[in-house]
Parts: C-alpha cells; structure tokens; sequence
C-alpha cells in the first residue's frame, strides 16, 4: 500500500470519527428523551414536559449540568483502574461504528473481518464493567459486576453462534455483504429463530430489562458504576446508550435488510429500523418484570445454547440441500 | 494484510487520547473539595462495614469455565461458516460432530447439576 492511499484512509478515518462522535452524542441526548417519553406514555404520565416542546431539550440541561459535577474519587479506590475503566468502556463502542455500514459507501472502513471486530471488541465491555466494579471499593459495585460478567459471558455465546447463522448464509464477515446478501429476501423471513434469539441475547449484553440485574436500581443502587461521579459517570452511560443503538444497527444489518427501501434514501431507512428496534427494546423494559439470577443463567445455559445449536445445524442442513 | 489494519490501530489511538482528554480535562479543570464524609464509599448513607473486596460464590468461577470452554469452540465454528458455501457434505458432516460433541459436553455439564443456582 502506497502513502497516498494511506494518507486517504487517514483522512476518510478522521471525517468519520468526527461524524461518530457527533452521532454518538446526539443519539445518547435522543435515546434518553425518549427513554424518559416512553416510559411515561407507557405508564400514562406526561414525562419531562417543561424545557422545550415536550421536554425536548431536557437532556441537554441535564447534560450540561453533568458536565460540571464534581469529580469525586472515593477513599482506597484502586486509582489507575478505576482511571481506565470509563475508557475501556468507552473504546469498544466508538470502534464498532468503523465497519457499521450507514448507506451504500456511507461505512468507514469496509473490513473483511467486520462482524469478528465488533464481537470480539463488544467482549471489551465486559473487562471494564469488572475493572469498574472491582476498583470502585463499593459493595454495590461489586456485586454488580460479578453479575454483570456472569450475565455477559453466558449470553454471549448464543449470540455468537446465532450471528453465525447468519454468517453460513453469507459466507462473508463483512457486514456491507451481508447488506448486499439480503436483496431478496430479508434474513428475518428466513431465520425467524435467530432473529428472537439475537434480540433476546442482545438485551442480556447491553443490560437492559429484564436482564437488568448488574445495575438493578432497586436492590444495587447503579450497580458497578454507583462510585462514578461527573463526566467519568457520563461516560458510562454513553457507552450504555450507544451499546443501543450498536445491536440495534446490528439486528438491522443481520436481519432487517440495513438500508434497503423503497423511496427514501438508505440512510433515512437505516435510521428508521434501528430506532424501531430501540423503541422495541425500551417496550420490553416496560413489559416484563427483570428476571431472577438464577432464571438468568439457566434460561441462557439450558434454552437459549441448545436452541443456537439447533438453529445452526437447521441452517446448515437446509443449505446442503438446497 | 497487516498493514490495512494500521490506520484501524491509528483509528485506536486518536479515541483512546480523545476519551482520555475529556476525562482528564474535567480531572485538572474541576474545582474538588474534600470532606471525610463526601470520600467514604456509598452505602445508603451508612458507614461501610467491613471491606467491599469480599469472597463470592464459587459459582461465578464454573459459570465463568464454562464460557471458556464453548467460548473456544465457538471460535473453532467462524472459520469453517464463513467457507461453508464451499464445502460439501463432508464439511457439513465434520461440522456436526463437533456440534454434536459440545452437545454432548452441554448435555454433560447439565447431567451433573452445574447449571443449577441454589
């Protein structure tokens, strides 16, 4: 590779770190108003209604107000890692949107390897949710983290075999392939199963009800960050947020078709089905009461691994013989 | 190629000394001040009892093998999915016994009790 296609990529990198950036920011500001908005009408309240057009710049003021919180570092922290858990927490998400294909060419980095890369860096998370709870000298924090990890770990294999399925039908790690793979036919209407299966592992592995246990509000206070004060706080949650929008990219590329459409442009459709699926994430959180530990575990172990197997080998057998 | 994945480790760097600034910045810039009662741990406005680095549930550790375990395996079945359009029956067939054998660990582990939470 010569310097000047280097020297390309470079800048192509740096215009869509700035775009993720701005991406990132302004969807963790919308997904919390909206987090809040959905709540509310679920549970027939108004919600935040007093700044701006129905609390549309609620977010904003509680950002900024976040932003010059004090810093507050608890006595016999363990100071470096409690230092790098906000940036170990935070690196994976910012590198997932690399190979995330927005539009046709909109991506910026098209990778080989992509589905691999976001895998195994969505692993990261785990490793600084336990640097987090571990260093943060707070029971709360501890506990959290230890089921955060266990919860994490257990759900992360039906979803990698579950991905995999739909990886045998395109033979490809790439995720604009998958895009490309999918113009007949959108993968939900082929692989049902993987579909529920990935939504339902998906939830477990951004933490979200009902498998909200590692930062359960009622019994663990905020669980493995409750020690986090000011931007180090703000950090961790929009990592949480933008965890969100990254499996819900991610249903979107694996099985709702990415930016297929008709009429508007893909970007707009890209947007469109990510933010259903958010909007169906944040409905279970309303649904279904958060589930027990030890149904946790079990559920993942005993319903889900046997399931992703089974749906696998289908997947390959039916391929065989068609 | 190696080298079309250094602009993916620049990518790394630039956020890494981005996340770093921001949390630095707010570190040096923010006004702090102490009290004794502001720096003890939260534990519903008590004083902490005893150390928070406690032992858990020896548990977490067989929950934590086991992902290691099919975690692997996992990995073992990328490769072969990603070529799977160009193998034959055989490589189905290859692939389900090793399917069948982690079944067979699962079944196992099962039998034995370990996935039950008391």
């Amino acid at each position: 590779m010569d310097a000047t296609i280097f020297g390309s990529d470079l800048v192509r990198m740096i215009i869509g770190l700035i775009g993720v950036i701005a991406l990132v920011s302004v969807n963790a500001l919308f997904l919390i108003w909206m987090e809040r908005k959905v709540a509310a009408h679920i549970q027939l309240r108004p919600g935040p209604m007093e700044v701006g057009w129905h609390g549309s710049i609620q977010t904003i003021a509680d950002a900024l107000k976040l932003m010059g919180k004090e810093l507050i570092t608890p006595d016999d922290v363990d100071k470096p890692v409690y230092w790098l858990a906000p940036i170990v927490i935070f690196l994976p998400v910012l590198l997932s949107f690399l190979v995330i294909p927005f539009a046709p060419g909109l991506v910026i980095r098209d990778m080989n390897v992509g589905v691999l890369l976001i895998l195994s860096f969505a692993a990261l998370t785990v490793l600084a949710i336990l640097m987090a709870g571990w260093s943060s000298n707070n029971k709360y924090a501890v506990l959290g983290s230890i089921r955060s990890v266990a919860q994490n770990v257990a759900y992360e294999i039906p979803l990698l075999i579950t991905v995999m399925s739909i990886i045998l039908m395109v033979g490809s790690f790439s995720l604009v392939d998958i895009v490309k793979a999918q113009e007949k036919y959108w993968f939900i209407l082929l692989q049902p199963l993987a579909f529920i299966l990935y939504i339902t592992c998906a939830t477990a592995e951004t933490n979200r009800a009902p498998f909200d246990l590692p930062e359960a509000e009622s019994e663990l206070v905020a669980g493995f960050h409750t020690e986090y004060s000011g931007m180090r706080f703000a950090l961790f949650f929009l990592a949480e947020y933008t965890n969100m929008f990254i499996v819900s990219a991610l249903a979107t590329v694996f099985f709702l078709g990415g930016w297929r459409g008709p009429f508007l442009p893909g970007w707009a459709w890209f947007f469109i089905k990510v933010y259903a699926m958010i909007f169906l994430i944040m409905w279970f959180r309303w649904t279904f009461p958060r589930v027990r530990f030890d149904q946790l575990i079990t559920f993942a172990w005993k319903i889900l691994i046997p399931l992703a197997f089974a749906n696998l080998l289908l997947t390959a057998f039916l391929m065989k013989l068609f | 190629m190696l080298i079309n994945y250094v602009p993916v480790l620049l990518y790394m760097g630039i956020v890494v000394g981005l996340i770093g600034s921001i949390v630095l910045l707010s570190e040096l810039l923010g006004k702090k001040r102490h009290t004794p009662q502001k720096d003890i741990p939260y534990e519903c406005g008590m004083d902490p009892i005893g150390d928070a680095r406690y032992r858990y549930t020896v548990r977490f550790y067989v929950i934590a093998m086991f992902f290691i375990v099919f975690d692997i395996e996992a990995i073992f079945l990328y490769p072969w999915g990603v070529i799977f359009k160009d193998l034959g029956w055989f490589g189905f067939a290859e692939m389900a016994i090793f399917v069948f054998v982690l079944v067979v660990g699962l079944a196992y582990v099962w039998g034995k009790g370990a996935l039950e939470w008391e």
